[in-house]
């Protein structure tokens, strides 16, 4: 073992051998404490028989021997104390060699206040950012419109492809399948009627007036309104956000403003993409399931089209695309020094577009009402 | 004696361009080894390749007599406990204070308590000439030549027995620079440790190298400095005789 102790008449001989190392570190100070309790009188340490001592080695007998002095012990070395002793001594002097007091943790009904605080200070910091962004945003669109140069088509259509484009195939899908799923729900309950030929008129007014456009939205949302929070903020890591302001240029206008046009223009576009693909899963249904042929489908789906409906679905298309934009390119700016904020950022992007998408539906819906469209 | 590495005709190529084309090197134990070269010479790839970052197409890398380029990742750790890298922007992990930094390597490969464990944190902290405070603070909040000291404590935090640093002193000033070159002599003194390190700052080469290596046309001529200095090639020619260096080394020389 690494450690033996001998009595020598009133005088500890303490016999050092072995491999005094992080490997071992565990194990030695277990030992070490009970040792330097059981052991009494003045110390002689013999570091001879020592094979290996690394630098947790060293620190261990280093404040072994110190608790002995510390407890009023003599402490000598047979044969010379080991040089990383010495150097630790030396590495050591300079500093006070006391471990920062941890901030004391508040108990009970200090810390609910404590937190109550926290939490106030940080919506308040969120609001203010919040405010601070819409204006620097509305600010933005007040100089686009002073000079046209300013509006980046470039960066614009990268954006519509990126966000627009790639998502057809998986919009497509998922828009061809909820409504499959819907008409399916629906011939069921309405057959009870007779009246499956109703499924038509179902699917058309759901798919166009707010499935279309709700699942658009919130495939973007999760699609791209993570993109934008993910390369922002990495960006803002990068010191690449405030790169472009010391060159003199405006990152709200030069990467916030070409996302919100892109996803403006890239959302509707995807939305009559959900719409067309709704109403083919409905055809398809109902022609496999309630046996109306294809044109007998169209004809019907053109009765139960009013004047509004498919454009009660559209007009939402850019309000959202402005939301789910808005709120990504903010979390993504509020990134500020780690990369666990930027996954913590993220996550809270997608969840709130998501929220104030449904939100904004549900405020529509009450518009429409109102209005009896 | 073997040296502690030992690389024979590492051969690295990205597509068609051939980085290195036959590279050897070797170093010792105890010494501090200064790796040289114009910027795309290869030297980041070469410290990738000795830390088993990265498999050469061909040749051998050999640490402590282990033959890392045909290790199994498994076989690898062994050696990695045996190194300590210092990363050129410090590479701290931005959501974890300076201590937990330094911690984590310790907690991954050692079974250790949380008093002893922190104890061996601020040990390597105050080693690096931190103060105490530093401790608890975060990457983001510390200064340029804080997170130079942060990264060699977290280097140094498995007891390395080879601790490599790349560009250790980029980005600071001369004043730190010289400071934290005092550093790295004091610990590779103390703790007996073999320093690898790739630089571009001629200070720091005549300060503490004992041995340079300069990558030229795929290959490394290496030697002392002395040999190094008197050597023919061009660029090495280049390198150690402009103004800039004839500056340098009359500091070194009263620096002592």
């Amino acid at each position: 073992m690494q450690f033996e102790a001998e009595d020598q008449g009133g005088r500890s001989r303490f016999r050092l051998s072995g491999r005094w190392t992080v490997e071992e570190a565990a194990a030695l100070e277990a030992r070490l404490l009970k040792e330097a309790r059981a052991a009494g009188g003045d110390v002689l340490f013999d570091a001879a028989g020592i094979e290996a001592m690394d630098l947790t080695g060293a620190w261990l007998l280093r404040s072994l021997e110190r608790r002995l002095r510390d407890s009023g012990r003599r402490v000598e070395w047979a044969g010379g104390r080991p040089a990383q002793l010495e150097f630790i001594d030396s590495t050591e002097a300079g500093s006070a060699g006391k471990a920062p007091a941890e901030p004391a943790d508040a108990d009970g009904a200090h810390r609910v206040l404590r937190e109550l605080g926290l939490r106030a200070v940080h919506a308040k910091e969120g609001a203010l950012d919040l405010l601070g962004f819409v204006g620097a945003v509305t600010a933005g669109y007040g100089r686009i419109f002073g000079s046209l140069r300013r509006l980046r088509l470039t960066s614009i259509v990268r954006h519509v492809y990126e966000t627009g484009l790639t998502a057809v195939p998986i919009v497509a899908l998922i828009a061809f399948l909820i409504s499959v799923i819907v008409a399916y729900i629906g011939a069921q309950q309405l057959r009870k009627f007779g009246g499956e030929i109703f499924v038509v008129d179902l699917v058309t007014v759901s798919v166009l007036r707010e499935l279309g456009v709700l699942l658009t939205a919130i495939i973007v949302a999760g699609r791209s309104g993570s993109a934008f929070a993910a390369e922002l903020g990495t960006m803002k890591l990068n010191d690449e956000v405030d790169a472009l302001r010391a060159i003199g240029m405006d990152p709200v206008e030069v990467l916030v403003l070409p996302r919100i046009f892109g996803l403006v223009i890239a959302l509707p576009a995807l939305t009559v993409v959900a719409d067309a693909m709704g109403l083919a899963g409905g055809a398809l249904l109902c022609w496999y399931l309630v046996d109306i042929p294809f044109g007998q489908y169209i004809e019907r789906v053109q009765g139960a089209i009013g004047e509004m409906t498919f454009w009660v679905g559209i007009i939402k298309a850019p309000v959202f695309a402005v939301l789910i934009a808005m709120v990504g390119t903010l979390r993504g700016m509020q990134v500020r020094t780690s990369s666990r904020e930027l996954g913590l950022l993220t996550t809270m992007a997608v969840v709130q577009s998501i929220f104030l998408v449904i939100l904004a539906d549900a405020i529509f819906a009450v518009i429409f009402m109102e209005l009896d469209i | 004696m073997e040296p502690v590495i030992s690389v024979r005709g590492i051969v690295n190529r990205f597509g068609a361009q051939v980085v290195h084309d036959g590279l050897d090197a070797e170093i010792r134990a105890g010494e501090v080894f200064g790796i040289v070269g114009g910027s795309g010479s290869g030297k980041s790839v070469l410290l990738r390749t000795l830390l088993g970052l990265q498999k050469p197409a061909s040749g051998s890398v050999r640490i402590e007599g282990h033959e890392i380029t045909r290790q199994s990742d498994r076989d690898l750790l062994a050696v990695k406990r045996r190194y300590g890298v210092m990363f050129q922007r410090g590479a701290l992990f931005s959501s974890l204070s300076v201590a937990q930094n330094v911690e984590l390597p310790i907690v991954e490969h050692y079974r250790i308590g949380p008093a002893l464990l922190r104890e061996l944190a601020l040990l390597r902290i105050r080693m690096v000439g931190l103060p105490e405070d530093a401790a608890a603070k975060y990457p983001a909040q510390l200064s340029g030549g804080m997170t130079k000291r942060a990264a060699l404590a977290r280097a140094l935090a498995l007891d390395p027995a080879i601790l490599f640093l790349d560009e250790p002193t980029s980005g600071l000033d001369p004043i730190s620079a010289a400071a934290f070159d005092r550093l790295v002599l004091e610990l590779q003194k103390g703790l007996a440790l073999t320093v690898v390190m790739i630089t571009h700052d001629l200070d720091t080469i005549f300060r503490v190298c004992n041995r340079v290596g300069v990558i030229v046309d795929g290959r490394m001529i290496s030697g002392t400095l002395d040999e190094i200095v008197r050597d023919d090639h061009p660029w090495i020619r280049d390198y150690f005789h402009g103004e800039r260096s004839r500056a340098s080394r009359g500091l070194a020389g009263t620096d002592g």
